[in-house]
């Protein structure tokens, strides 16, 4: 059916911007043919890595390009390909995470979708680099289209020789799995992923052991995001110091911000790290400003596990360190806009009913604590909250925060608490007067 | 026997990618909910045969992933996100339509067996909001008069 998505992207600006590269085919229809995309220059890196350079030069690139994981932690990817152990006599894997689910994110779906040789060529690099002769992409389950992309592209790179046994001569042999998921938000953490993929359910790991010592099937394991192993090709065709030229000094390169809720045009936008928020949101190239000509209340920077900016707040950079100044984060660069009709609490209920649904139940704090706080949250929403529901909600939150194996527990509170700390008054009026101080009645 | 010779040659042909058999547990449950529509015991039982890994290992994972509906739902499952993005642009006043023009209570399956209503988290369309899944497919961007034509297509169809 919608095999395609009909989301709107940036790819005529990345066409004609030499700095941009992730968008710059997403538009051609027949960029996820295997004749299109090596007419585009792909497999180049690929050919590039497996005739001239060593399996540490490559990463020694990657790790110069200061290429940081666009899944959300923002975790140099260079670095962490040098985690893998030279001396160890077991297999190495390397996953390419595609469980987008971080509520607001739509990129790696795109990238799926429109240009999914980008991906495997990336991941190939990526084996490469860490001795691996058999990588996995794991998509979400409801990601089945994204996988048939997959599949088809994988099939294709075997025949023309992109993938299979001795690459190009070079004596390198690497198989491919497509991977699908069964539907559950915390597989996107890298150790619920691996106990996913080994068919187990997907609950979080006490590390160490890193998956880099002992990952999937207890062998050393790398798990990279979707977006920044589609990065990889580019860093290895024009080098670490051009794509280090790109956006700030220690945010490097350019990012792609998923753009969702009250914007003119919502979207995929590729623009460098450094971008300024404020143009993202109104500039009509972009968001093109606030939906039917209302006023912006907030915004969540990165997924919805970021915590909210306010109005005064917007006029700052995207990239990893400007964010954490202004109290937030980058995450995993989803945008979303909330216009001054949003009531906060009902935007939280909805929040924390997800992180609820999805916490995994392995740590008492995260698995009880959101149970108590979408509970008390939903009574206050419902106009029935009582005296003490904020303060509650503020002990709840420092008991989970920092308390759990995984990052759930605290992606859960940090929008929480960022929202009260924001828009108190709000809460307090919702539980003194039983209502809402503005109704989200939003109309499709 | 509930799988078909075609769904059990395909979980084969999974399980041989796998350097561990139980990797292949969520490729074969995926294989048998797109042919049977949910998953219960004795497809559990059938799998475990497949795969060589005991059934209440395959019951353990599939219970944890939401994807797989547990007991059987209509001919479509209209999977609308209500999480946030979604809701900012009518998530609620989609469901409130649907519920309308279904004649039925979210949660619930037509009469006819023709339409099960849920409300499912985040599903990476938060730019094309607000959408829904119909069994597999996406249906984006969505208005009353789009969600009038999918309706009626379905219908037809079915």
């Amino acid at each position: 059916m919608t095999f395609y998505s009909p989301v709107i992207t940036n790819a005529k600006e990345a066409a004609d911007n030499e700095k941009l590269h992730l968008f710059k085919y997403v538009e051609d229809p027949d960029q996820p043919k295997v004749e299109t995309y090596e007419s585009h220059g792909g497999y180049q890196a690929w050919r590039k890595v497996l005739s001239t350079m060593s399996p540490a030069e490559v990463i020694d690139e990657v790790k110069k390009s200061g290429l940081r994981g666009r899944g959300g932690a923002g975790f140099p990817t260079g670095v962490k390909w040098g985690f893998v152990p030279n001396d160890s006599t077991k297999p190495h894997y390397l996953i390419c995470n595609a469980d987008e689910s971080e509520p607001g994110t739509c990129k790696d779906r795109v990238l799926m979708e429109r240009d999914p040789h980008g991906i495997i060529e990336g991941m190939g690099i990526g084996a490469y680099a860490v001795g691996c002769h058999l990588m996995f992409i794991y998509i979400r389950g409801e990601f089945g289209h994204c996988a048939e992309m997959m599949e088809k592209a994988k099939e294709e790179a075997y025949a023309r020789g992109h993938l299979g046994k001795n690459i190009y001569d070079s004596g390198y042999d690497l198989d491919m799995i497509v991977h699908t998921g069964g539907g559950a938000y915390i597989c996107g953490e890298e150790t619920s992923l691996l106990n996913s993929l080994e068919g187990e359910r997907g609950m979080s790991r006490i590390r160490p052991p890193f998956p880099a010592i002992a990952g999937l099937y207890a062998c050393p394991t790398i798990v990279n995001n979707v977006e920044s192993l589609a990065t990889v090709p580019h860093v290895i065709n024009r080098g670490a110091e051009w794509y280090s030229s790109l956006g700030t000094e220690k945010s490097t390169g350019t990012k792609i911000f998923s753009l969702s809720g009250h914007v003119n045009r919502p979207g995929n936008y590729e623009v460098e790290l450094g971008f300024s928020l404020k143009k993202l949101i109104y500039d009509p190239a972009y968001g093109n400003g606030i939906r039917g000509d209302r006023k912006l209340k907030g915004v969540i920077p990165g997924g919805s596990s970021t915590p909210f900016l306010t109005p005064d707040m917007i006029d700052v950079k995207l990239d990893y360190e400007s964010l954490v100044e202004a109290g937030s984060m980058l995450g995993s660069g989803a945008v979303i806009v909330f216009n001054e009709d949003t009531c906060i609490v009902w935007a939280l209920k909805k929040l924390i009913h997800f992180y609820r649904h999805e916490s995994c139940g392995k740590c008492t704090p995260c698995r009880e604590g959101t149970g108590w706080l979408e509970k008390i949250i939903s009574r206050i929403e419902a106009g029935q909250g009582r005296p003490g529901d904020i303060e509650k909600i503020e002990e709840i939150c420092e008991n989970i925060m920092g308390h759990t194996v995984c990052p759930l527990g605290d992606a859960a509170v940090m929008p929480i608490q960022s929202a009260i700390k924001h828009w108190r008054d709000e809460w307090q009026y919702h539980i003194d007067q039983k209502k809402c101080l503005v109704k989200s009645e939003f109309a499709f | 026997m509930i799988l078909t010779p075609e769904s059990i040659q395909r979980i084969k042909d999974k399980l041989a990618q796998y350097p561990q058999r139980k990797s292949a547990v969520l490729p074969a449950l995926t294989v048998a909910y797109r042919q049977v529509g949910h998953l219960n015991d004795d497809v559990y039982r059938e799998i475990s045969q497949i795969i060589g890994v005991p059934t209440l290992e395959i019951a353990e994972a599939a219970t944890f992933y939401t994807m797989f509906p547990k007991q059987p739902v209509g001919k479509y499952l209209i999977q609308v996100c209500h999480n946030i993005s979604c809701s900012l642009l009518g998530a609620d006043s989609l469901v409130a339509y649907l519920e309308d023009k279904l004649g039925i209570k979210k949660g619930d399956t037509t009469p006819d067996g023709l339409f099960t209503l849920i409300c499912v988290e985040c599903l990476g369309s938060c730019a094309t909001a607000p959408m829904m899944q119909i069994n597999h497919d996406y249906y984006e961007n969505l208005t009353p008069e789009k969600v009038d034509a999918i309706l009626q297509q379905l219908r037809s169809e079915a």
